[in-house]
């Protein structure tokens, strides 16, 4: 037991000191930082110059500080919870309008909103509008969402492609798409088929650029243990490659449908009769507010319907993330 | 598997498959292969004194058990390999023959160049100089367990495997490293030691002549490792594959190995049976003995760690 370098503080101090060590002893007195000196224990401070020499006992104090959180409050169901701020916006939004602060012709009322609704649904001129704007939006995603894949798999897999595709596309992103606009009506026209490839070309991109960095972004250390066990070039491209890639490829999906409502929003200004985005710069000449907001209205719950299409898709695609066990 | 390696293969030997041999033809040999030792050896003539002690210390050995032959029931055959990174030579002349059903450690400290014969081995590198043949059914088990991550366990097992029989093979190979009824796990869901168990399994579905294992154990737990040696044993014993079991643990390779070597600046310094009784114990005189000659051979005094 000759190299315990520390004994209890309460051992004896031994007799036989060297009379050069008091000299470190005067350091019990000193208080440890933070620390008030009374509640310092008296005893000799610690020390490295002897075995023998006894340590100090340590003050104590609760980390917790007293504060302490057993789980106990009342939990709010998370989305009650973020529900709070839109409730919030709603509540102002009626107060305003309610009590005349704000003129009807500058903002409408929700009850307006909802007038305005009804009218429109009772008629069936809303669901014309806007199953037109799906099947835009639906053509452009689909044509953009194949592009985008195609090409990132060109160049994902093949360095050929990477040489050809990935500094064109890299190039082509940074011009807004929104600037095609006047190319596109030389081309196309101003047809269905021009607010078609206007959304498809915005979708492109996201696609492109988050499917490819997740395909580049497959651990090479998996690719090497599928290699080891037997994979081919194509069993490494479905087991491996691609579900490594698919992460990636839905952050684009999802991001690429925001921008298409958006592109839909100014594809829909230039010579249409149908659609929201008609509706809106309809309701703009008449000077309805409430039609306005209306639109203004589906196209937020057309987004997020949007994006909870592509969270479940995430949900079952990539239940392996999280260890979800599915049936 | 075996289809991908004899494409470079150009004169397969009898269990044999060349690995690398792209290279071999290219750089060194110029297309001649087995036992064509005088052309290989580059670091021969730059230290003709320094060549002689490691191949009289490895050879011997190793010829004296297998008959020395090129068909003699090896799974490794290595002459002459050697191995640069620019201006680093990792290997050097490296001469190494594991017998079929041997168990062999390699030690060796960081950078001295074990993972990189492992690398070579298993076929990863390809930047080679020198004779190297593996056997054609081979695999390998990683430190980390590299399993797909989007794959459930049974698929991470049965990767690469075809025929009806596949998954009932995988999952008896599942149920023999103790995993039965964790086949739809996905690997997020398994301990590091069971997803080690998984890699295992994996590995001994093919039911390889040779298995390369780098420092497989080495981000285990102490007492998940004790278990996992007892589970390797296990199944090297109903199996008999052949091991090249790459570690930095020195006790870890005189409990398991048959044979211990010891990798420095690029060729193997010592190449010694392992002859202590089992069950191996700690605590056995020959056991504390081997131990200190190979921590001395690696450079390090077991007085340091307090050793008996």
């Amino acid at each position: 037991m000759t190299d315990v370098s520390y004994l209890p503080a309460t051992a004896p101090a031994p007799t036989a000191d060297p009379p050069s060590f008091p000299a470190t002893v005067p350091a019990a007195g000193t208080p440890y930082a933070g620390v008030p000196a009374a509640g310092v224990p008296t005893g000799p401070a610690p020390t490295r110059a002897t075995a023998t020499q006894p340590v100090a006992a340590p003050a104590l104090e609760d980390p917790t500080g007293g504060r302490r959180s057993r789980g106990s409050r009342l939990t709010v169901p998370g989305w009650v919870r973020r529900l709070t701020g839109p409730a919030v916006l709603f509540a102002v939004w009626w107060t305003v309008t309610g009590t005349g602060l704000v003129g009807g012709r500058v903002l409408a009322s929700p009850l307006a909103v909802a007038r305005a609704f009804g009218d429109l649904a009772g008629d069936g001129e809303l669901w014309d509008n806007l199953s037109i704007s799906l099947v835009r939006v639906g053509w452009g995603v689909l044509f953009g969402v194949t592009a985008g894949l195609v090409l990132a798999v060109l160049a994902g897999f093949f360095r050929a492609g990477e040489h050809i595709v990935d500094s064109s596309m890299n190039f082509l992103r940074t011009i807004p798409v929104i600037a095609l606009l006047p190319l596109i009506i030389v081309w196309i026209g101003i047809g269905e088929s021009a607010k078609v490839f206007l959304i498809a070309a915005g979708v492109v991109f996201p696609v492109y650029m988050n499917t490819f960095a997740g395909i580049r972004g497959v651990d090479v250390r998996l690719v090497e243990a599928g290699r080891t066990f037997g994979l081919g070039r194509l069993g490494l491209i479905r087991r491996v490659i691609v579900p490594g890639a698919l992460p990636g490829f839905l952050i684009g999906l999802r991001w690429s449908l925001g921008v298409a409502w958006l592109l839909l929003v100014f594809a829909e200004q230039v010579n249409t009769d149908r659609g929201i985005g008609y509706l809106l710069t309809s309701a703009q000449g008449w000077n309805r507010t409430d039609l306005i907001i209306l639109c203004l209205v589906i196209y937020g719950v057309l987004g997020l319907l949007c994006d909870g299409i592509v969270r479940i898709l995430e949900g079952s695609l990539l239940s392996w993330r999280r260890g979800f066990t599915g049936t | 598997m075996a289809t991908r390696l004899h494409r470079h293969v150009t004169t397969p030997t009898a269990d044999a498959a060349p690995v690398g041999a792209v290279a071999l033809a290219d750089r060194a040999t110029g297309g001649a292969r087995a036992g064509s030792r005088a052309t290989d050896k580059p670091g021969a003539t730059a230290e003709p004194g320094a060549t002689a002690e490691p191949g009289a210390t490895a050879e011997p050995g190793a010829t004296d058990e297998f008959g020395g032959g090129d068909t003699g029931g090896a799974a490794v055959r290595v002459r002459g390999l050697r191995r640069a990174f620019g201006e680093r030579i990792v290997l050097d002349g490296l001469d190494l023959t594991i017998g079929a059903g041997e168990f062999v450690a390699l030690l060796g400290r960081s950078g001295s160049g074990k993972s990189t014969l492992l690398r070579i081995l298993g076929g990863f590198d390809t930047g080679i100089w020198g004779d190297v043949l593996a056997a054609t059914r081979r695999s390998v088990v990683f430190q980390e367990a590299r399993l797909l991550p989007w794959t459930r366990a049974l698929g991470n097992v049965t990767l690469g495997l075809s025929g009806k029989d596949a998954a009932s093979r995988g999952r008896a190979a599942l149920a023999e490293v103790g995993l039965a009824g964790r086949e739809r796990a996905w690997p997020v869901m398994l301990s590091g030691g069971e997803a080690q168990r998984v890699a295992l399994a994996r590995a001994l579905v093919r039911e390889p002549d040779l298995v390369l294992l780098d420092e497989p154990f080495g981000a285990l737990d102490a007492l998940t490792r004790i278990r996992m040696h007892a589970l390797l044993q296990e199944l090297c014993r109903r199996h008999r594959p052949a091991v090249l079991f790459v570690t930095h643990d020195v006790d870890e390779a005189i409990l398991l190995a048959d044979r211990v070597l010891v990798l420095t600046d690029g060729r193997l310094s010592l190449d010694v049976p392992v002859s202590v009784a089992s069950p191996r114990r700690r605590t056995d005189p020959a056991f504390a003995a081997l131990r200190s000659r190979l921590l001395a051979e690696l450079g390090v005094d077991d007085l340091d760690e307090g050793a008996h």
